[in-house]
């Protein structure tokens, strides 16, 4: 957790963007409901939670798509409340990318450039340094429809780099790909970002994209923050049951009034007896390559979760053994309710 | 299906019944010459002459009429002037139709199939019946007339001039423009729009620079659909129109009903058919690319 406490700091001095108390509510749902929240300069933030948790109405009220029923959203420090979204300087990447499908890549990658008024020479030459920048050299004549999923993906993202935005908002980014590209894609973006110094803000339902991409993530549910933090903090000291849920596996204890968090990877497995070790059977083995995740089954209480990375060789166990689960003391984490 | 190729052919011979056979039935008039009988052309083929027979009746057939149409400026007139009515009318459809569909396209779903609605209604009435109705409105003694009154402008008088041809045909044609925008602009994703915004365009930008361009084959789609029959159209010059409007419906059908002279309607026809054949090509194309 110590370069997120860096950042962390950071965020408090200079932030580049600042939610007060925004609000906004469709009909009768409640969209997004008092959010507060700040995104410093040059940080890679990430909006999670599950479909309908507000995350791209926050998103949209940035981009100046939605406009806030209550509360404020600063720039620098200022209000941009009135601003239409043509004058904000911030640049949206869509989850269905929104090319222009009667221009060529190279006219669409272009299309912010003309209308900010860049003389032709200085805009195709931006032109291909965003084109060399995501790795499609070449294609400058191709038609969208003519793109495969992850170049179409490559020019919505160059296309909003272009104009040079102070924040680029990334909806729901790789929904699209396949799995595999994704994940190759995720540590690109990543990289970019890192390499540009551009404020990056991703809205994502994917907790492994949010934690692979983002130095701050905002766990969102219902319309609210549940918890702002660097991946690992919001991993490790999740603040509620909710969060410890929504990101990775969880074991959850009864205790007193809350719960006591142990994530399965945090579990040894034995198919011994050993003092102080939850007794039970195993009911289920799932083998994932890289580690094998087993369900054991007690005689009351929920079934635990135990996640063995498959570094050695693999634990003689079968379904229907006995097996006993236990865990260090500091790999508890208290929850409140 | 038992006989795949007899729902194959089922289309062609439709086409050869409606379209083939009545085309070459127009095609023989025209290279025929008019002749004081019942029926007023000739030659007749007489079919118990056998071949001999029909081979003096293809001598007799000739291009006359043709050169008729080359040499007599009313006719070249004529065409002018009708090409100059459906595109000056077609023009206007565009200006008038492009902004109604425009509306329609933004209103929510359920207005959107009310105003639908509300533009189709008129062709639950008799075609007919509308076009008498703009005689009652253009008259002078019209509504038009009595409404200005009210305002205390100066009477016009439209009924009979060639502006209200253009009326009648921007009326009557309306829905043939607005659907097809309508169409296209229906189907356009929001989000393109939004995108154009976010990369500064302000509302009036955005427009031009995607909805527009992306109406294109509406609009192509609209003028086409109206300009063709509009050129050939007869009822509304014939109700509305006065007697110096010249357009080819109404030429046609004074060759044929008052000079009797049904080769030179024949032919007039076919060479109607000839100059929209280029535009109405040039419409399957691109309705081709469309859906490609």
């Amino acid at each position: 957790m110590d370069a997120g406490d860096h950042r962390a700091v950071t965020a408090a001095a200079t932030p580049l963007v600042r939610f007060e108390g925004v609000a906004k509510r469709f009909g009768e749902t409640v969209a997004v409901d008092g959010v507060s929240l700040d995104i410093a300069q040059g940080e890679f933030f990430a909006l999670l939670g599950p479909s309908g948790c507000g995350k791209t109405t926050l998103m949209r009220m940035l981009a100046g798509f939605a406009q806030p029923d209550a509360g404020r959203i600063l720039l620098n420090g200022q209000d941009i409340a009135g601003l239409p979204p043509h004058r904000r300087p911030s640049s949206m990447m869509f989850q269905t990318y929104a090319l222009f499908p009667h221009l060529n890549v190279e006219k669409n990658i272009a299309f912010g450039l003309v209308q900010q008024g860049w003389d032709k020479a200085r805009a195709a030459a931006r032109v291909e340094e965003m084109l060399s920048l995501v790795r499609l050299e070449g294609l400058n004549r191709r038609r969208p429809d003519q793109l495969s999923g992850g170049q179409a993906q490559r020019v919505a993202l160059a296309r909003a780099l272009a104009p040079g935005p102070q924040i680029l908002l990334l909806d729901e980014p790789l929904a699209a790909l396949d799995r595999k590209l994704r994940e190759e894609t995720q540590l690109e973006l990543k990289a970019l970002q890192r390499r540009l110094g551009v404020t990056f803000m991703i809205v994502t339902h994917d907790q492994d994209e949010a934690m692979v991409v983002a130095d701050r993530i905002a766990v969102m549910r219902v319309g609210a923050i549940a918890q702002v933090g660097p991946p690992a903090e919001v991993y490790e000291r999740p603040a509620s049951r909710y969060v410890a849920e929504f990101l990775g596996e969880a074991n959850l204890f009864p205790d007193g009034a809350g719960f006591t968090l142990v994530r399965p990877e945090k579990m040894a497995l034995s198919a011994s007896a050993t003092p102080g070790a939850l007794a039970g059977e195993v009911a289920e083995i799932a083998y994932f390559g890289d580690r094998t995740r087993y369900v054991i089954r007690r005689a009351e209480g929920r079934p635990l979760l135990v996640s063995r990375a498959n570094a050695g060789p693999p634990a003689a166990l079968a379904v229907g053994d006995a097996a006993w689960v236990s865990y260090a003391p500091e790999a508890a984490v208290a929850l409140g309710s | 299906m038992r006989r795949p190729w007899l729902a194959a052919l089922a289309p062609y011979l439709w086409l050869c019944l409606f379209f083939a056979f009545p085309f070459l039935l127009v095609a023989k008039l025209s290279l025929s010459h008019t002749v004081l009988a019942i029926p007023p052309y000739a030659p007749q083929l007489d079919p118990g002459e056998g071949l001999a027979g029909l081979r003096a009746f293809v001598r007799q057939l000739s291009f006359e009429t043709y050169a008729r149409l080359t040499s007599d400026r009313l006719y070249l007139a004529s065409y002018l002037s009708s090409l100059r009515f459906a595109a000056v009318a077609t023009a206007i459809l565009l200006l008038i139709g492009y902004p109604i569909a425009y509306g329609m396209s933004r209103f929510a779903p359920r207005t959107r199939q009310a105003l639908l609605m509300a533009v189709i209604l008129p062709f639950w009435t008799s075609f007919l019946i509308r076009i008498y109705a703009w005689i009652a409105i253009l008259k002078p003694a019209g509504l038009l007339n009595a409404a200005l009154g009210v305002l205390h402008i100066a009477p016009l008088s439209l009924l009979d001039t060639d502006a209200a041809v253009i009326i009648g045909l921007v009326y009557a044609y309306l829905p043939f423009m607005v659907l097809p925008l309508y169409a296209v602009l229906e189907r356009q994703d929001e989000r393109l729009i939004e995108a154009a915004q976010d990369l500064g365009c302000a509302p009036t930008a955005a427009f031009w620079r995607v909805t527009f361009p992306l109406s294109l084959p509406g609009v192509a789609a609209g003028a086409l659909l109206c300009f063709i029959p509009m050129v050939g159209e007869f009822v509304i010059p014939d109700l509305l129109g006065g007697s110096g409007t010249l357009m080819l419906g109404r030429t046609i059908w004074t060759e044929f009903f008052a000079n009797r002279d049904w080769p030179a309607a024949s032919a007039v026809a076919l060479v109607l058919l000839a100059t929209l054949a280029i535009p109405i090509a040039l419409f399957q194309r691109q309705q081709a690319k469309v859906t490609a």
